[in-house]
């Protein structure tokens, strides 16, 4: 794979624990090659709720196959500007966009933008896990088979694939009939995460995917988060600062709606530049 | 509150609620026992050698080997009741004028009540109705008319201030000192010889077609017309309320209109029945002319039209009630929204939309007015698949309205009435049931 076992045991040595800012000091990573331009990026992009405007002007560039995470307090529009991206907020009648959002250089929010490629294109990984009540192999073929793939050799190919990528093959292939729901919390969590590497997307998208998870099973999806980097370009919402480290490149930090600094994780961390964010993670304030 | 208090609360509605479930099942065994146990008689009953005449006259079945030396038996025994009669109407003939009209008044009668009890007596013309063909077939009615033959029914209003009472007067000691008296005494003692009564099995009574409107046979025509309209009414009402629920929930916009359509559907469930009956005669049948007259097809409409909006209300409720989380994971891999209704939301909700079509399934079985003048007829035989588009067909609801109000002999064939009772009962709890069963097997499948 991308990644040697001695950078992945590295990357979870547990940084010393007496200064505040020495636990985020970031892991050693690999290289990643041939990312680097911006897969998304931001304009003045603002969200409403009816009113409300949720986002307010964020202007961001998010760098292809990097980890980006994004943090904040409770409320700060986080998730709703996660779920501008793949246009999950047209669910909710009262919700609309100004400025501008391109992935790959096109208006997410174009008179032209086929919502459904889009969103092919950048998967989402919910905060809750979500398997559909279907047996484990059906859940994973239901992207494949949605766009066309019918043939049940490939099929098998695919979802064995994607459970080996998502670490949960070995858990689950001896039981590939049963139903999804019979899983644990963190098993359908990876199980999600190999859904959604199924349709083979650009852009993985996590909305506090370990925030309903134990620590073990917190583990295993940062180990994930890891092997994916490099591959995929990753998004991850959290509220636990050091997960932000342990897995991110480069990191948001919104308030109110604003998003109050972009800078790279280890810089964010050890050197924030705004006041509030350094409120924040020094956790003066909740 | 302190713990003692709250014990006692709790335990005061735990006896509530068994003393609820207890009462109500004592209700439905109130109804339920005379329904089986009459029910049941239709088929398991003490038949008599007319039964088995009749069987093998009307429908070629039974063995006539046996049959033959049972006849030959009960034709022993019922000609020594025949000869009396040829001798007493020797007897009548030399009597004088008088007395001879007092007698004939009389002895008309008892010829009557004979040909009730043991079928056409020998020289009586072939009789047209089937009903008169053969003698009492079951041996409780048998008991009956031995009676009305012994005894004759008499009304007590003497007395005008109060209501009239019957009494019987033997028929005997009316022909005391004719050749006629020991034949009562006769019959009375060898009833059981002449009709040789046994117990009988009839299943035909659920898959023969009935005989002479119900007198015999049994009630297929009946099943086959309450099947054909049911699972009619299901083919245009399903997927129909199924896609008007997918629209209501997951397409239509609120507003005027939409607020409009959905009250317009509660009020739909709360119509009474024999309105629905009068809109499918005026619409289906006097203005689309989807038939002549009446026909299943105008039926299945009518009633597929009565049990919409409770479909519609059921697969909205269970459409709802699929977590919203199902739909997101749907989307965020590309699924379009409608390939999402139909991959993820229906499939989900199925259980909830089983439920509620299974219960309207049972309702259009059961339900009488919306078929009075859409579809059904009172006797007929089975139609054929191919009828079903012009012809009425008999139905269990209907049939047993009209056994018990309007069959010109009704009390003669309650046995028929109670059948049908049963089995329109048990169609009704099968599907019930199915749908339970039905219900717990996907559910199990969702949960995993
Ligand atoms: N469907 C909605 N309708 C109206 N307002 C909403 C809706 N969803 C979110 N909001 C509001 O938008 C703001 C941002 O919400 P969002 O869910 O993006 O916050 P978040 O940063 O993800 O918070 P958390 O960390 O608690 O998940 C909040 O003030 C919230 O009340
Ligand atoms: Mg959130």
């Amino acid at each position: 794979m991308l990644m040697t076992a001695d950078a992945r045991e590295s990357s979870h040595s547990a940084p010393a624990q007496k200064a505040k800012r020495d636990i985020y000091l970031p892991p050693a990573r690999k290289t990643v090659t041939g990312g680097g331009t911006a897969h998304i990026s931001a304009k003045e992009f603002s969200v409403y709720y009816g009113e409300f405007e949720a986002v307010k002007k964020v202007s961001a560039d998010i760098l292809s196959k990097y980890v980006t995470a994004i943090i904040g307090p409770s409320g700060c529009g986080k998730s709703t500007f996660l779920r501008a991206i793949n246009r999950m907020n047209d669910l909710i009648p009262s919700c609309h966009t100004s400025g501008t959002l391109l992935f790959d250089g096109d208006d997410i929010y174009g008179k032209f933008t086929d919502e459904v490629l889009l969103r092919k294109k950048v998967g989402m990984v919910f905060q809750k896990p979500n398997p559909f009540p279907k047996s484990i192999f059906d859940n994973i073929a239901y992207g494949p088979r949605l766009h066309g793939m019918n043939d049940k050799k490939q099929l098998m190919e695919i979802v064995e694939r994607s459970l080996r990528k998502a670490a949960i093959w070995d858990e689950v292939c001896d039981r590939l009939d049963k139903n999804a729901l019979g899983l644990s919390g963190g098993q359908q969590q990876r199980l999600c995460v190999a859904r959604t590497l199924a349709v083979e997307p650009e852009v993985l998208l996590l909305d506090e995917p370990t925030s309903a998870l134990d620590p073990k099973a917190t583990a295993k999806i940062e180990d994930l988060i890891q092997e994916l980097r490099g591959s995929y370009t990753i998004m991850i919402v959290t509220h636990n600062m050091q997960q932000a480290s342990r897995v991110s490149d480069s990191t948001l930090f919104f308030y109110e709606g604003v998003l109050v600094e972009h800078a790279p994780t280890a810089q964010l961390f050890t050197n924030p530049k705004d006041p509030i964010t350094e409120d924040y993670i020094t956790g003066r304030f909740s | 509150m302190n713990i003692g208090t709250r014990k006692i609360l709790d335990r005061s509605f735990t006896a509530l609620g068994i003393g609820s479930i207890v009462v109500m099942a004592m209700a439905l065994l109130i109804v339920l026992v005379p329904i089986v146990t009459n029910g049941i008689s239709a088929v398991f009953f003490t038949g008599t050698v007319e039964h088995r005449k009749m069987l093998l006259h009307e429908f070629k079945r039974g063995g006539s080997e046996t049959l033959t030396s049972e006849i030959a038996t009960s034709d022993r025994y019922r000609s020594k009741v025949y000869d009396m009669l040829t001798r007493f109407e020797t007897e009548l003939d030399k009597m004088e004028p008088e007395k001879k009209r007092e007698y004939k008044e009389k002895y008309s009668q008892v010829k009557t009540a004979l040909q009730a009890l043991l079928g056409p007596l020998p020289g009586d013309p072939a009789p047209m109705l089937t009903r008169f063909k053969y003698g009492q077939t079951r041996w409780e009615k048998a008991e009956e008319k031995v009676h009305d033959l012994l005894y004759e029914s008499k009304w007590d209003n003497s007395d005008p201030n109060v209501m009239s009472k019957e009494y019987f007067v033997s028929r005997a000691l009316g022909f005391q000192g004719t050749s006629l008296a020991p034949m009562f005494p006769y019959v009375s003692e060898n009833l059981e010889n002449m009709l040789i009564p046994g117990f009988t099995v009839y299943w035909g009574f659920i898959t023969d077609s009935s005989v002479d409107s119900h007198f015999f046979g049994g009630i297929w025509p009946e099943i086959q017309g309450t099947f054909f309209l049911a699972v009619g009414a299901m083919l245009f009402a399903f997927p129909l309320g199924v896609i008007a629920a997918v629209y209501f929930t997951e397409y239509a916009k609120p507003g005027f209109f939409n607020s409009l359509l959905r009250s317009a559907n509660s009020t739909l469930a709360g119509v009474p029945s024999i309105v629905f009956g009068m809109f499918g005669l005026a619409f289906f049948i006097n203005t689309l002319k989807v038939s002549e007259s009446k026909s299943v097809l105008a039926g299945a409409l009518t009633l597929a039209i009565m049990i919409l909006p409770t479909i519609i209300r059921a697969a909205e409720e269970a459409i709802l009630a699929v977590p919203k989380t199902y739909r997101e994971a749907s989307l965020s891999l590309g699924s379009t929204k409608w390939n999402t209704i139909a991959t993820v939301i229906l499939p989900a909700a199925l259980p909830g939309i089983l439920t509620g079509g299974v219960i309207s399934l049972g309702r259009a079985a059961g339900e009488t007015a919306p078929i009075i003048f859409t579809a059904a007829v009172s006797v007929g035989s089975a139609i054929g698949l191919a009828d079903v588009f012009s012809s009425p067909t008999p139905a269990l609801s209907w049939n047993i309205y009209n056994l018990a109000s309007e069959h010109e002999a009704a009390s003669q064939i309650r046995h028929v009435q109670y059948g049908m009772v049963l089995a329109l009962v048990s169609v009704v709890l099968l599907l019930n049931l199915s749908a339970i069963v039905l219900r717990a097997r996907i559910s199990k499948k969702l949960k995993g």
